[in-house]
């Protein structure tokens, strides 16, 4: 057995193995001298001072944090209670938008306008409109807390996303699929819910996941009909403090829940493509 | 540059007729943003009784006169002041500001004392309780143990929020909204049961925007660890800070700001004070 190292790989092999150490070599060159620059040339603008006292001042970091982090649990309880009725509003209007018999166009039409409706309206007017308007109609407590009326203003507006990405998965089910369901005598809700979906929904579950990560971030909103949660409690810092670092904290505590999300959103993409190829 | 002569002659001639009206007293002079200018912020948009119909070049509300009164102190007339809009991030952001001085009722405190300048204080305001009639109908007393029970909103941009855990101290936690409206819309929705404002907003919002807002009672300003006193902000190290402080100074020595006042601000005699 030849012992020295490369040994036994052919003159092809080697010569790409030198060809992927230099790429790798160029690329942390290239990468330590862009970060070189940007960390010696950004400090010498001449407002830099200014900026990093009011956006990146360290002991406003740590006297926020705690409580920072404190209100955010509030967003993931919001989150928490979204999502599992946006993925079953959501489903129930694709299903509206799917029906095929004529009796049931009313259904068709209703899952028509709902999605443009409330896909086509900015979510913090959707908020404001039901997390004030509904409650103004003189409900009772606890009937008008805005954390209900707030929540379903993203169940309502998320679930209209939702919706027509669970249609196109249901579209990509080649309609043969429903012909040999219907031979073998399902009917057509039956050929739905045991050969349809359960294909439909594997399909298009990286597309929720975005949709996971955007509701992540937009439970937010519902800081401006009342709720403290992580935003609102920074803006409340910013005020007293007059400084933006508040801000960044709260970015940074949402970027440590949304980062691991979009890489694991990217894990299933990128195995659906696998699978599929 | 070189002019011709008698486009010089010209210009000198024009200054020289300006100049009168244009008479800073010395302290001003070459401090402000645009030379001869006075240029003011107020709010987008200005809330009554600060500024009346938002326009503040209208000289009709409290701070659109102390203004055009300080204005006036430091030698500028009032068509040598200039209004523009900031709202409070835009105003203590890093960087150059777009105006010389920016009154909103910003209150003055140690932390943005050290990233803005602030005035001497023009006003200093007694916080209210904002409450509706059923709510008093439903047992509310002046008292700070009858207003722990309540549910409460504010403005979370303001000290209002500190002052109502320190004051207060809620049982239940607070909602916060983005400005007056928000608050006032919550009120009307039912959702918080009291809010917690300046004397003069309280005064305005029960008797304009609220069928049935009752101002319920007031925390005098010198009962507070930190009277809520309302500065102008300026950049930090404005040059213009001397002039403006020497000029608040003497409005408040010579019962101007207390005329200004009293033309603008309702009468706050009859609120309930709070035990």
């Amino acid at each position: 057995m030849p012992t020295t190292p490369g040994a036994g790989l052919t003159r092809r092999q080697l010569h790409e193995r030198r060809a992927r150490r230099r790429a790798g070599l160029i690329a942390m060159a290239s990468t330590a001298a862009a970060i070189g620059a940007l960390v010696t040339l950004v400090p010498l603008a001449p407002g830099w001072s200014a900026v990093q006292r009011s956006f990146f001042d360290g002991a406003v970091f740590a006297q926020t944090f705690p409580t920072l982090l404190r209100a955010f649990l509030l967003d993931v309880a919001i989150f928490a209670w979204c999502a599992p009725a946006i993925a079953v509003l959501g489903l129930a209007i694709a299903l509206c938008r799917d029906a095929r018999a004529p009796a049931l166009f009313p259904l068709r039409l209703f899952g028509i306008i709902y999605v443009d409706v409330f896909r086509g309206i900015p979510v913090i007017l959707v908020i404001y409109l039901i997390g004030f308007g509904v409650p103004g109609l003189g409900l009772p407590r606890p009937w008008n807390s805005p954390y209900i009326w707030g929540s379903l203003a993203l169940i309502l507006t998320y679930s209209a996303y939702v919706a027509e990405i669970f249609r196109s998965g249901i579209e990509s089910i080649h309609s043969s699929q429903r012909a040999a369901a219907a031979s073998l005598g399902l009917s057509h809700g039956d050929a739905m819910r045991f050969v349809i979906l359960p294909q439909a929904i594997r399909r298009v579950v990286p597309a929720n996941m975005n949709m996971l990560i955007a509701l992540q971030k937009d439970v937010a909103l519902l800081s401006f009909i009342g709720p403290v949660e992580v935003l609102r409690q920074a803006g409340v810092y910013k005020s007293l403090l007059a400084n933006f670092t508040p801000y960044v904290v709260a970015a940074v505590i949402f970027l440590c829940v949304t980062v691991p999300a979009t890489r694991y959103a990217d894990h299933l993409i990128a195995r659906q493509n696998r699978q599929r190829s | 540059m070189i002019r011709s002569a008698p486009f010089f002659g010209l210009s000198a001639a024009l200054v020289a007729v300006v100049l009168p009206a244009a008479a800073q007293n010395a302290c001003a002079t070459g401090k402000t943003l645009t030379e001869g200018t006075l240029t003011v912020a107020t709010g987008n948009p200005a809330y009554y009784p600060w500024v009346l119909n938002d326009a503040p070049e209208a000289g009709e509300g409290f701070e659109a006169a102390v203004a055009y009164a300080l204005a006036d102190r430091m030698g500028f007339a009032a068509d040598q002041v200039a209004w523009v809009r900031a709202s409070f991030d835009e105003s203590i952001q890093p960087g150059a500001k777009n105006f010389d001085l920016n009154l909103q009722q910003f209150s003055i405190t140690e932390a943005r004392e050290q990233v803005v300048d602030f005035s001497a204080p023009y006003y200093a305001a007694a916080m209210a309780v904002l409450v509706r009639q059923p709510t008093i109908d439903a047992g509310a007393e002046p008292t700070v143990a009858s207003l722990k029970s309540l549910i409460w909103g504010a403005d979370a941009n303001t000290t209002a929020v500190p002052m109502l855990q320190g004051l207060i101290d809620p049982d239940r936690d607070p909602l916060l909204y983005n400005d007056n409206v928000d608050v006032t819309a919550a009120m009307k929705a039912g959702q918080i049961d009291a809010a917690i404002f300046d004397l003069p907003t309280a005064l305005y919002i029960a008797a304009v925007t609220l069928d049935d807002g009752v101002v319920l009672g007031q925390f005098p300003a010198d009962r507070t660890d930190n009277p809520d006193r309302f500065g102008m902000l300026m950049a930090e190290g404005n040059p213009l800070k001397t002039c403006v402080d020497a000029a608040l100074q003497e409005m408040a020595a010579d019962g101007t700001l207390a005329a200004i006042e009293a033309t603008w601000l309702q009468e706050a005699t009859g609120v309930p004070v709070i035990e």
